[in-house]
């Protein structure tokens, strides 16, 4: 029972659990799931400058965001530390291989420490996959107005068409990057 | 808190607000162990699926949706008022010429199919103790700078 606890979920616990999350911000608030939004919330409360983007009253429309994005963390940490699976993620056979193949050698934990770590920042590949990777992100889903949670659960599951369209283009162009970018980055 | 003057008036809206921070505090922190538990915030298993390696995240998605859009309608065309009390209506998305969601999604897939983080999931690696995961954070910050920045200038 308590080797229960420290077990990674499988997709069916896991998945409704993100729709139920979805919906329940609905009925606390009338809130979108949506975490990227607070990337701009951050940016206004910080340093709005004189950008129209960040002039808006992060405190009335931000604050309940920042507010669940701190609970993300709290729950990273108690996900990703104290209830932190022993064994490596159970990917299938062929993505090992493939990942091997890339020259991936670490495979616990969740991320590879090999990517991951401080000494990355002091190299150009590593510096280019987190800084750059980073910059990406946040510029993206500034642009798209959502991400994977704002347009992957909650857009799509009010059937929005713009949604479906940044779904696609973040799918395609993530799929892009694994096959072509990311061997660049790993390699040499 | 009945009886304290204040220079703005005070809704119930607003008070109903404050008090239900803690509620979204909660269901953050129940949202980090799902992506952390579910190894959502595994790099391994975003590149298993953008890599074609395997079905996982495929199946969490397709079973988020299945539960959420029928929920979802539920609320909407029962005109649910949320805890707050406003009624629950999810505003649609402008189209527009449709440009925003394709470049936008596209520059986000490039970060995403790289670092196997997307925004969720940088705020629960920070919790899991990934060490340059705060410097990932910062450039996601400066990466949204620079397009509110450049906003004017940029095809929508």
């Amino acid at each position: 029972m308590p080797d229960l606890l420290y077990r990674p979920w499988p997709w069916y616990v896991t998945g409704p659990l993100v729709g139920l999350v979805a919906t329940g911000l609905l009925v606390i608030g009338n809130k979108q799931l949506g975490v990227s939004s607070n990337f701009r919330h951050l940016c206004a409360a910080a340093w709005p400058r004189n950008v129209s983007f960040f002039k808006y009253d992060w405190t009335r429309s931000g604050l309940w965001n920042l507010v669940f994005a701190g609970g993300i963390v709290v729950g990273g940490f108690i996900g990703g530390v104290l209830l932190a699976s022993p064994d490596s993620v159970a990917i299938t056979a062929r993505a090992h291989a493939d990942l091997a193949r890339l020259g991936v050698h670490d495979f616990t934990g969740l991320v590879p420490g090999q990517l991951f770590h401080w000494g990355a920042l002091l190299t150009l590949k590593g510096w280019l996959l987190i800084v750059g990777g980073g910059f990406l992100i946040g510029f993206g889903t500034a642009y798209a107005g959502g991400c994977t949670s704002g347009h992957g659960i909650t857009g799509l599951a009010d059937l929005q068409l713009p949604s479906l369209i940044a779904v696609v283009a973040f799918f395609a162009a993530g799929a892009l990057a694994s096959h072509f970018l990311l061997p660049l980055l790993l390699t040499g | 808190m009945n009886g304290v003057t204040t220079t703005a008036p005070v809704t119930p809206v607003a008070r109903a607000r404050e008090r239900l921070l803690p509620a979204y505090f909660l269901a953050g922190v129940l949202f980090g162990i799902v992506l952390t538990k579910g190894e959502l915030a595994s790099w391994f298993r975003i590149q298993e699926a953008l890599r074609f390696d395997g079905a996982y995240l495929y199946l969490v998605f397709a079973s988020a949706l299945a539960v959420a859009i029928p929920l979802f309608a539920a609320l909407e065309r029962r005109r649910v008022r949320s805890l707050e009390g406003e009624p629950i209506v999810i505003p649609p998305k402008a189209l527009g010429r449709g440009r925003r969601y394709v470049i936008g999604g596209g520059i986000f897939g490039l970060g995403w199919g790289v670092t196997g983080a997307c925004p969720g999931p940088l705020f629960a690696l920070l919790g899991a103790g990934v060490w340059v995961i705060p410097v990932m954070i910062l450039s996601a910050l400066a990466g949204t700078w620079v397009y509110g920045y450049l906003r004017p200038t940029l095809p929508h």
